[in-house]
């Protein structure tokens, strides 16, 4: 089992017959990912043919979805577009939304959000990578040759030190990575991760990478302290960051005392959470939990 | 992006928020125009810097004849207001003030949705007052897609004890923010303080607005609202080629793929920089992004090697979207095209997608200044090392 995505997982591709799109779903068909539709208002009744099969272009997510039993989407359609693109799928009934896009409004994320919430929808973004199960599935921009399917559970607000992560403990393999992105509001948090990851049996040990901006990494660290029976290792990134300048990340921004990362760490490490200085400190730090389990 | 308190005054004019006059001066003799424009009457000459404490400061002073005005703003204008230099005063008019108040709207990060914070207590900064006298503040939680509507804006002039002869006015301006928030992709609308003047009127006296960068696509107005008389000259240069750059005052340049590891490389090389002489730190912060071809490359090269306090540069990218290949094509054609004007070391690791191709081609090009190192922490070590040698020759 991993999390949120297996090989069961059909997915559509919202933007698909854009530049973005078309590469990712490529990359995503040739890691075995169940891609059954593609949706571009204005574009149905087209199809956009990959190595093998033609894949169907519809107008909405729920044409695409009752002609496919399509349960997951992920998202590639550029920033104006992006709240309808959301809204459309959860009118459908998918299940699991992943935003990729960059560069959204931050009224229509709470929106978009909001819409989620109430339906019962996971969304996951934006701004983020996406997730990957390795030898399962794969839904967003994660390269999935990196790392094996293993243990190790990992969520993160970067794509990145994501990769990076995966790259360093591509050995030991892993359960589930899920980006979240780093945006000040996303769908799906660090918290949410860190619970799926306590339920999942396949999960031994938690990897969470944080960065300047925001309390999410305190909270979370309340959360572990609270409900996380397993191992969790952290890395925080920004240490030297400035006061007032945006990192990169709409919400990476050091405002006063507040979003530092040296708060975040000392959060964590209150909470028993073994914290990197580097991210080979911290894959260190897994290697060394990891060789006490199975 | 923040707005000066003028910007956001004439934000919520243009939305019917109730505000006195008030114009933008950047010299004295503008500063007795806006008087005379304002009837001649009593003014309040006001520094315009986003950072609080101006009135502590010497910042804010009132005038009774446009000479006083343009009095007060040459003392103000060129004051320095914890590092901000005053380029300009809102010439306002004066209000006769009964009672203050307190009103803001914001993005809630941890709920995820917008936040009214609204109290019958104002003039104080809203920290002490949440500090201070926490039951007189309201927080309410807004849908964000109603936001600040009717019903919302009831509720909280109720819960906040509004006296009931201007309850109904109150909301009403609320409400009138609550549109400014929505309409412009705030993520902030702050007034403090809003206040009752003896004639029963209620009006934003002091408004403090941000707005959404992500937004500026459907905002064609904001560029006139964006002040780069500020910003350094490298970020403005970085900003029109699509470079994601931040200045710091560090020795090392940093090059990387997504902002997290930048961030993380800025870290790392901080860290390194501890231990060689000279403490040498991070210059800057530049994430070329995903998927960058060999020309974002060499732009951010050319900026980072343009910037006089780089002595050496660290190119750290994880290849994931983005192929080392292209990396290293754009390191190439950069140090191509600089030339003679090149002179200083660059640190490569390349890590991921196409990396044997991108090393290779680095290998075969054996440029005297490139150093390739395999691992993030070694290649940080090194251009520490670099940057120290550089500083200890100076």
């Amino acid at each position: 089992m991993a999390i949120w995505l297996d090989h069961r997982s059909k997915v559509i591709v919202q933007g698909m017959t854009g530049t973005e799109g078309r590469k990712h779903t490529n990359r995503m068909l040739m890691f075995g990912t169940r891609i059954v539709a593609g949706v571009t208002p204005g574009k149905g009744g087209q199809s956009v043919t990959f190595e093998e099969d033609p894949i169907p272009v519809f107008n909405t997510v729920a044409e695409a979805a009752h002609a496919t039993g399509a349960n997951v989407s992920v998202i590639f359609v550029p920033p104006p577009h992006a709240k309808a693109a959301v809204l459309d799928a959860i009118a459908a009934g998918i299940e699991l939304i992943v935003v990729i896009t960059e560069g959204i409004p931050v009224a229509d994320t709470a929106r978009s959000y909001a819409a989620a919430q109430e339906a019962g929808v996971r969304l996951l973004g934006p701004n983020c990578p996406g997730i990957i199960s390795p030898g399962r599935s794969n839904v967003g921009i994660i390269p999935p040759s990196i790392a094996r399917s293993g243990h190790i559970g990992l969520v993160s607000k970067s794509g990145t030190l994501t990769y990076q992560m995966m790259f360093e403990l591509g050995d030991l393999g892993f359960s589930t990575a899920v980006g979240i992105g780093g945006d000040p509001i996303i769908g799906t948090t660090h918290i949410d991760c860190l619970k799926a990851f306590e339920e999942d049996p396949e999960t031994d040990c938690i990897v969470m990478i944080g960065e300047i901006g925001g309390d999410a990494e305190e909270r979370a660290a309340d959360y572990i302290r609270d409900h996380v029976t397993k191992p969790v290792v952290a890395y925080v990134a920004g240490f030297t960051a400035p006061e007032g300048k945006t990192m990169g990340h709409a919400g990476a921004i050091v405002s006063g005392s507040s979003g530092t990362a040296e708060a975040k760490k000392a959060a964590l490490e209150k909470a028993g959470v073994k914290v990197g200085r580097t991210p080979s400190g911290t894959a260190q730090l897994v290697r060394e939990v990891m060789a006490t389990r199975r | 992006m923040d707005l000066y308190e003028y910007q956001a005054r004439d934000l919520f004019e243009a939305h019917g928020v109730p505000v006195l006059g008030g114009i933008v001066a950047r010299t004295p003799a503008e500063a007795s125009a806006a008087a005379h424009e304002l009837g001649g009457g009593l003014v309040v000459v006001k520094a315009q810097v986003k950072v609080g404490g101006r009135g502590k400061a010497g910042g804010v002073k009132l005038a009774r004849t446009p000479q006083e005005a343009a009095d007060a703003a040459s003392q103000i204008l060129g004051m320095d207001i914890k590092g901000h230099t005053v380029e300009a005063v809102m010439v306002a008019q004066g209000a006769d003030i009964e009672q203050e108040f307190y009103f803001s709207m914001l993005l809630d990060r941890a709920q995820r949705t917008y936040l009214a914070l609204c109290s019958v207590e104002g003039g104080m900064e809203i920290e002490q007052l949440a500090e201070e006298r926490p039951e007189v503040l309201v927080r309410r939680t807004l849908d964000p897609r109603t936001g600040l509507d009717a019903e919302a804006a009831a509720a909280i002039v109720a819960e906040a004890g509004f006296p009931e002869d201007i309850a109904d006015e109150v909301a009403g301006v609320l409400v009138l923010l609550g549109g400014v928030y929505a309409a412009e992709d705030a993520t902030l609308v702050e007034v403090n303080p809003l206040v009752k003047t003896r004639q029963g009127r209620i009006v934003a006296l002091d408004g403090k607005v941000s707005l959404d960068e992500n937004a500026d696509f459907r905002h064609p107005s904001w560029g006139a609202l964006r002040d780069d008389s500020k910003a350094d000259p490298l970020e403005l240069r970085a900003r029109a080629k699509g470079l994601n750059y931040v200045k710091l005052d560090g020795q090392v340049g940093i090059i990387g793929n997504g902002a997290g590891l930048v961030m993380s490389t800025l870290d790392v090389v901080a860290y390194a920089g501890e231990d060689v002489p000279g403490r040498p730190r991070p210059a800057n912060f530049l994430d070329i992004g995903g998927g960058a071809s060999a020309q974002v490359m060499a732009d951010g090269l050319d900026i980072i090697l343009s910037d006089p306090q780089v002595s050496v540069v660290f190119v750290n990218v994880f290849g994931g979207i983005t192929a080392c290949s292209e990396v290293a094509k754009g390191i190439r054609e950069a140090l191509t095209q600089l030339g003679n004007r090149a002179s200083k070391p660059i640190v490569v690791r390349l890590d991921g997608n196409a990396v044997d191709v991108g090393r290779a081609i680095l290998a075969e090009y054996a440029h005297p200044l490139v150093t390739q190192v395999a691992t993030m922490d070694e290649a940080a070590a090194a251009a520490a090392q670099l940057a120290s040698a550089a500083m200890e020759g100076k």
